[in-house]
């Protein structure tokens, strides 16, 4: 006891330089780690707080609306100039603008000012001066605010009526009609059907607002495209703390809108998660049965060594590779195969000849198979002989030893192997973009249809979702704040993933006390 | 080489049972790992209900031995080995008997105890398991007859389900016992079951042994002579993977006819 405890004493005097290297090393890589994460946290998640709208009157009399977005010293040096952030694209052809902060003459935060979500053009700013309705009497002030407010509420609850009625009625006919199982009569059925959507969106049309802009223009804007309203300026923190739960939880939950620019990531989490689920699934029995072989059943020679060396290589092999891998054997290759037998009659129309979800997890399940089974073997070599001569000692064959003892002790080694996997593939991107990730996919792999899982399909992805939003979006800046929100989730995502399957393998040791050794 | 070889002794002539009380019957047995041999033309023969020890200086082939009794050395490549083993007469090796069976019948308990990282209950009904088809009662009554035998059950009977880790060494031990008898074997191969025990698990070791001996054949390797004394009937010299000396416990250790075999024991008991 005495004597641990003066070795630990004496540990960092002796090792000098040495000791404040590495431990520096460590501060620094921890200290990057939360910058990133903190860079991520805060402008992923200050995209949905409702910030005030400032109202700014320049020198020359002219007036703006924006939200202050960054403040930089002019290039000349002389003085600094100010980013607001404006809206109402179709009116400037421009979200943004830049003004001298010399030439501003006042700031304020009148309440009254409006921030209106729309489905297209993105966000409008101005004054509420009036509400038309389609019947009734004209309002304006507190009034106009109000009718504004109450129809909005019954707007959201008829899209969401439709938003059902499409997914449950309409889109199975399309589907059935697509894959065609259904006949004429239910073509003649669909278009009823389409004409009554149309019906029905154009009934929600008629309303509309006249606003007014900073500078004085008016605008009419329908009703029906408006999402959301609010007056920021008018609202308490704890209101906007309300938005801000609101906002992040539509981010979660909704899809993408304007070119996946905004709206939510639904899909994306949905696909990332099921990709990385279905390819735990392929890898791990692989991974393990691989392991398995090489360290208990291959005869320890020179051929196993050379196996040995070439799976652990593997493991370093670029990820483009596989995708490229992927495309080429399992898309074209396996894929078109089973299209001629299985699919002919929806050819030229590939089924499981195109990227899709199944081709994607096989790939990454091909990728992380050397994690799975390099983490396994080192896991079964742990295993002291003397537990297999135990279990055989007692009759057991070969068979039983392994499935009886050998590999209940080794599974949470195999556990670690899938989350190794798991940490890699969550993360890939590239090869994906060859195998089967959507820009858009509206339909997310799993839904009532049978069977339930469509492997086919492609799928949305947050990885590359980030990659889309930031190189063929229109504006980057403006979807930035929203690449933020979506690269921290990602983080997030795989974190979850990864804790899910470190608690799993926390649980299987936990159930044998001290199997932690093995 | 010594200069003056001792007469090689007509090996397994001074025991002094019959034929039929045989239960294990070596002859002209050998065994190499790979070009090494282990084990050099052994033959004896171990009688059915008695304490045979197996003693030697370390590396002699004690362990060896024991393990070609019960075919442990099939998995490994590199053995060879030459000559004849038989349990009751049969030829060990014969195509016809199943590994598993034999390896039930002549169960083995290793030097550092190794039970299965499941509950205690679990180790016990390892081996019935494997057998299959016996109902729960009768497994909780063959669990419970096994850990009374190898007498660790009014030590764990409050706590069955626990793991078998979280025993002692001396109860490990003794769950290992247990689980191997439960399946029944007819001959129990012991190798230095107590090296890794205080003395008083080795005393309940021991009184197990001379316990067990009324239903079953034991083989004993041990490197303490006392142990040896105490417990065996017929104790065996090894020696550089030859058979020395084999003789009643007695005989052996008071009055050894080789001087190979006095300068082992006095040199480990003085
Ligand atoms: N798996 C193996 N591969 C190669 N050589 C081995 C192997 N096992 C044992 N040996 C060798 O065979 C000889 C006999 O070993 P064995 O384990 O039978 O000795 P032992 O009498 O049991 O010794 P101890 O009393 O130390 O346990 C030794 O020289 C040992 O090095
Ligand atoms: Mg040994």
């Amino acid at each position: 006891m005495s004597r641990w405890w003066q070795g630990r004493a004496r540990l960092p005097r002796g090792e000098g330089p040495w000791a404040w290297l590495a431990a520096g090393s460590v501060t620094l890589s921890v200290a990057l780690l939360a910058l990133l994460l903190g860079l991520l946290a805060i402008r992923g998640l200050g995209h949905f707080w409702p910030g005030d709208i400032a109202l700014v009157t320049l020198e020359d009399g002219r007036q703006l609306a924006g939200r202050e977005v960054k403040e930089v010293p002019l290039p000349d040096g002389e003085g600094r100039e100010r980013l607001y952030r404006t809206g109402n694209r179709e009116l400037d052809g421009d979200i943004w603008a830049w003004v001298p902060v010399a030439a501003i003459e006042t700031v304020s935060h009148p309440r009254e000012l409006v921030s209106l979500e729309r489905r297209h053009w993105g966000e409008l700013v101005g004054r509420l001066v009036a509400w038309v309705p389609e019947q009734g009497p004209r309002l304006e002030g507190e009034a106009a605010w109000s009718a504004l407010q109450s129809r909005l509420g019954t707007l959201e609850r008829q899209r969401e009526a439709l938003e059902r009625w499409r997914e449950q009625t309409l889109s199975p006919l399309v589907r059935r009609l697509e894959s065609g199982e259904a006949d004429a009569a239910a073509t003649d059925a669909l278009q009823a059907l389409q004409a009554r959507l149309r019906e029905r969106r154009a009934a929600m049309a008629g309303d509309r607002l006249i606003l007014a802009t900073a500078d004085g223009r008016r605008l009419v804007q329908p009703v029906e495209e408006v999402l959301r309203a609010t007056r920021p300026n008018a609202m308490g923190v704890l209101a906007k703390l309300g938005a801000w739960g609101r906002g992040a939880w539509r981010f979660l939950s909704e899809g993408p809108r304007a070119a996946n620019t905004a709206g939510g990531v639904w899909p994306a989490i949905f696909g990332t998660v099921l990709l990385v689920m279905v390819m735990s699934l392929l890898v791990t029995p692989f991974g393990v049965l691989a392991a398995v072989y090489l360290n208990e059943v291959a005869h320890q020679g020179r051929l196993t060594r050379l196996v040995r060396i070439g799976v652990r290589n593997l493991a370093g092999v670029p990820s483009i590779v596989y995708g490229v891998f992927g495309l080429g054997v399992f898309v074209y290759g396996i894929g078109g195969r089973l299209d001629a037998w299985f699919f002919a009659d929806t050819l030229p129309s590939p089924t499981f000849g195109t990227g899709g979800l199944l081709w994607a997890s096989l790939t990454l399940a091909l990728l992380t198979l050397p994690v799975v089974i390099v983490a396994t073997e080192e896991g079964l070599a742990r295993i002291p002989d003397r537990q297999r001569e135990g279990a055989l000692a007692l009759g057991a064959t070969r068979l039983e030893m392994l499935s009886r003892v050998v590999l209940p002790m080794a599974t949470p080694a195999m556990l670690t192997g899938m989350i190794l996997a798991v940490a890699r593939a969550a993360g890939e991107v590239a090869p994906l973009m060859l195998v089967g990730v959507a820009k858009l996919a509206p339909q997310v792999p799993v839904d009532g249809d049978f069977p339930f899982l469509h492997l086919e399909r492609k799928f949305m992805h947050l990885g590359y979702h980030i990659f889309d939003a930031a190189f063929h979006g229109g504006d980057v800046q403006a979807a930035m704040p929203l690449i933020y929100a979506t690269a921290l989730l990602l983080v997030l995502v795989i974190l979850l993933l990864n804790l899910t399957a470190i608690f799993l393998r926390h649980h299987l040791r936990s159930r044998h006390g001290t199997l932690s050794q093995c | 080489m010594p200069v003056m070889r001792e007469p090689a002794p007509s090996r397994g002539a001074f025991v002094d049972f019959a034929p039929e009380a045989t239960s294990l019957e070596v002859s002209g047995f050998g065994l190499r790992y790979g070009d090494k041999p282990a084990l050099r033309n052994l033959t004896l023969r171990v009688p059915r209900h008695r304490v045979t020890a197996f003693i030697g200086p370390s590396g002699c082939g004690k362990s060896t031995l024991l393990r070609a009794l019960n075919r442990l050395h099939d998995l490994n490549e590199e053995v060879q080995w030459e000559g004849r083993i038989r349990l009751e007469g049969q030829d060990i090796h014969a195509p016809e008997v199943s590994v598993a069976e034999l390896r039930r019948r002549v169960g083995m308990v290793f030097q550092a105890p190794n039970p299965f990282p499941m509950s205690i209950y679990d180790n016990v009904a390892f081996g019935l398991r494997l057998q299959g088809g016996m109902r729960k009662r009768r497994l909780d009554d063959t669990v419970e007859w096994a850990l009374r035998s190898a007498a660790l059950w009014d030590e764990v009977k409050d706590r069955l389900q626990a793991s078998a880790w979280s025993l002692s060494g001396g109860q490990q031990q003794r769950l290992v016992i247990a689980r191997t008898l439960a399946v029944g074997p007819e001959v129990l191969l012991l190798d230095e079951p107590a090296s890794a025990l205080d003395p008083i698990s080795t005393l309940k070791v021991e009184e197990l042994i001379r316990n067990l001996k009324s239903s079953l054949t034991l083989v004993l390797v041990t490197h303490n002579m006392q142990q040896a004394a105490r417990v065996s009937d017929y104790t065996a010299f090894l020696q550089d993977g030859e058979l020395v000396e084999y003789a009643p416990t007695d005989t052996l250790f008071t009055n050894p006819r080789l001087r190979r075999t006095e300068n082992y024991i006095t040199g480990r008991m003085a």
